[in-house]
């Protein structure tokens, strides 16, 4: 079973004085999500991810479409109960202390008393503010609300995450800890769906990936799949800065670097290039297919809209 | 009633208390023992009425203050901070929410009150050194205050449901000046004539009846209150507090929270 379900849900909005423009927000998304994975929802800002997970969270609703979240619908209290969702650029109540705020939501989310202390001990030392516990949130460090809002996200152990840019205001430590804490709760055999335009975290934690922008779904599928290699080129690197005339022949571009040479050949020369090192004597270092990275790949998504954007206006 | 009613209104009361609402207290006890110092050295024979309308009038008047400007913010600020959507992705009901809401800040009027209503009463004692019997009507003039409040509580939270926090504000207290003349209305409306007749008495009626539920002036005259007049208020008052928690309620669970 899908853990998420997106069913060509579309938000568009009415703005100006009379209310009589339409603004779209979101074109019609289908998407699919499966249990266990760590899915990442990739856009500049704009995009449309965050009026995605407003409408997943119920929060705005749907110009048309559904989605299912564990096989319910998405305003159904029992799906609810199973889902943890962190905001971008999360805010509290102010004069609460973290630990009082957790309490609260724990209660909200119908939590137990006896469970609830333990639990949110637990998920205070788990983001590390054990030591920050009996603080006012007021007081709070932006890198510290960020902690707390993932923290009354796993409060109640959901079955689905959806977290909102969790890596945003955090320091390198901070977000190498979100990664980790991302990795264990896929482990856990729970699925993420996070929000991002940072490429570097999707690319490092993502089983899956969706690009959007302009309010449309660009691309999706699995990280490996897109950054494949699709140049049909390889990199060799080796040793010196001797380049053999019949090597030279080969070679679609080439860096000099220290005491090293990087070339680039195209896959059906790239046994006659090493053939030709080989005699020279030369010592190969590395040969690595040129993979797409996934930036090229989100800016190559990107860029026909913009294009017809700039042809519209 | 859901726990989870419970739990909103408590964190509401919670907050409110940090947030130095019941500060006004200090402000309202200042105001009284000043009163009651000045009033018992130049009134003569009229201490009692002197700070008997003081002092309610003051209940009121801070009360109100309070009612609108928290009632206003108390969904406002919520989507404004984004503190709504951690309460609104969990198993809570956008009524049940609202609802929370209002009775947390009833919660904070009516400790409010109380507080108030012991410092007129501390008030009395030391103008007049001894309570008389007519003194227990002072407790049903608090008491229809804080039928008022409620009423309020309901007009703001209902306002602030579709309304940005600065109209919601001019709304609610625009309604309460005008339904302090309710009655006043009602006889002009009365007396209107044709089609503008009912139009007039439609308005006269569809605005809160505060004016019926200020009993001050009759209080500090040692006037008594009757029993149907208590029983009449509170049930309009209740009802009106629900319709307009309710119709915050109805707007409120179709509004998108952008």
């Amino acid at each position: 079973m899908s853990a998420i379900e997106i069913l060509g849900l579309a938000k568009s909005y009415t703005v100006g004085f009379w209310q009589k423009r339409k603004k779209c927000a979101l074109r019609p998304l289908h998407l699919s999500v499966e249990e266990g994975e760590i899915f990442g929802f990739l856009g500049p800002n704009g995009a449309g991810k965050t009026t995605t997970l407003k409408l997943l969270m119920g929060l705005v609703f749907p110009s048309e479409g559904s989605a299912r979240i564990l096989g319910m619908e998405i305003n159904d209290p029992r799906m609810k109960a199973q889902i943890g969702f962190l905001p971008e650029q999360p805010y509290f109540y102010d004069y609460l202390t973290a630990n009082e705020l957790l309490e609260y939501y724990a209660q909200l989310s119908g939590m137990v008393a006896r469970e609830r202390r333990s639990k949110v001990s637990e998920v205070l030392e788990r983001v590390g503010l054990e030591g920050a516990a009996r603080t006012q949130l007021r007081k709070f460090s932006k890198g510290m609300l960020q902690r707390v809002g993932i923290a009354q996200a796993i409060l109640h152990d959901p079955k689905v995450l959806f977290l909102d840019e969790p890596m945003s205001g955090l320091d390198p430590i901070g977000r190498r800890e979100v990664r980790d804490l991302m990795e264990e709760l896929k482990r856990r055999g729970k699925t993420v769906f996070f929000s991002t335009h940072i490429l570097s975290d999707a690319e490092s934690l993502c089983d899956r990936v969706a690009i959007i922008h302009l309010g449309e779904l660009r691309g999706v599928g699995a990280v490996a799949d897109l950054t494949s290699n699709v140049e049909g080129k390889a990199e060799i690197v080796w040793h010196g800065s001797t380049i053999p005339a019949s090597v030279k022949a080969l070679m679609s571009e080439y860096h000099l670097s220290g005491d090293s040479v990087r070339a680039i050949v195209r896959e059906a020369n790239q046994d006659a290039a090493i053939d030709g090192l080989r005699q020279a004597g030369i010592r190969i270092i590395s040969i690595t297919p040129v993979r797409t990275s996934l930036e090229e790949y989100f800016v190559r998504k990107l860029k026909p809209s913009e294009t017809a954007a700039g042809v519209r206006s | 009633m859901s726990a989870r009613i419970l739990h909103i209104a408590a964190n509401t009361f919670r907050e409110a208390v940090r947030d130095r609402v019941l500060l006004n207290l200090i402000a309202f006890a200042l105001l009284m023992s000043g009163a009651a110092i000045l009033v018992g050295q130049i009134s003569i024979g009229i201490e009692r009425l002197v700070v008997v309308n003081l002092g309610l009038t003051a209940v009121s008047l801070f009360g109100v203050v309070i009612a609108i400007f928290i009632g206003i913010g108390l969904v406002s600020k919520e989507i404004e901070k984004r503190t709504l959507y951690t309460v609104l992705s969990r198993p809570v009901g956008r009524w049940e929410f609202i609802v929370g809401k209002f009775f947390g800040l009833a919660g904070t009027l009516l400790v409010n009150t109380l507080f108030m209503g012991v410092g007129v009463f501390a008030a009395l004692l030391y103008v007049s050194r001894h309570f008389v019997w007519a003194d227990v009507w002072i407790l049903v003039a608090l008491y229809f205050i804080v039928l008022q409040f409620l009423m309020i509580t309901a007009i703001a939270l209902l306002f602030s449901s579709f309304s940005s926090p600065l109209l919601s504000a001019v709304f609610a207290f625009s309604l309460f000046v005008i339904g302090s003349f309710a009655e006043d209305l009602r006889g002009f409306a009365a007396m209107a004539h044709g089609a503008g007749r009912f139009l007039v008495t439609g308005a006269a009626y569809l605005v809160p009846n505060f004016s019926s539920l200020n009993i001050i002036t009759s209080v500090a005259h040692q006037q008594p209150v009757m029993g149907e007049y208590i029983v009449s208020n509170s049930l309009y008052a209740l009802l009106y507090t629900g319709m307009a928690l309710c119709g915050a309620v109805l707007i409120f669970e179709t509004r998108n929270l952008k």
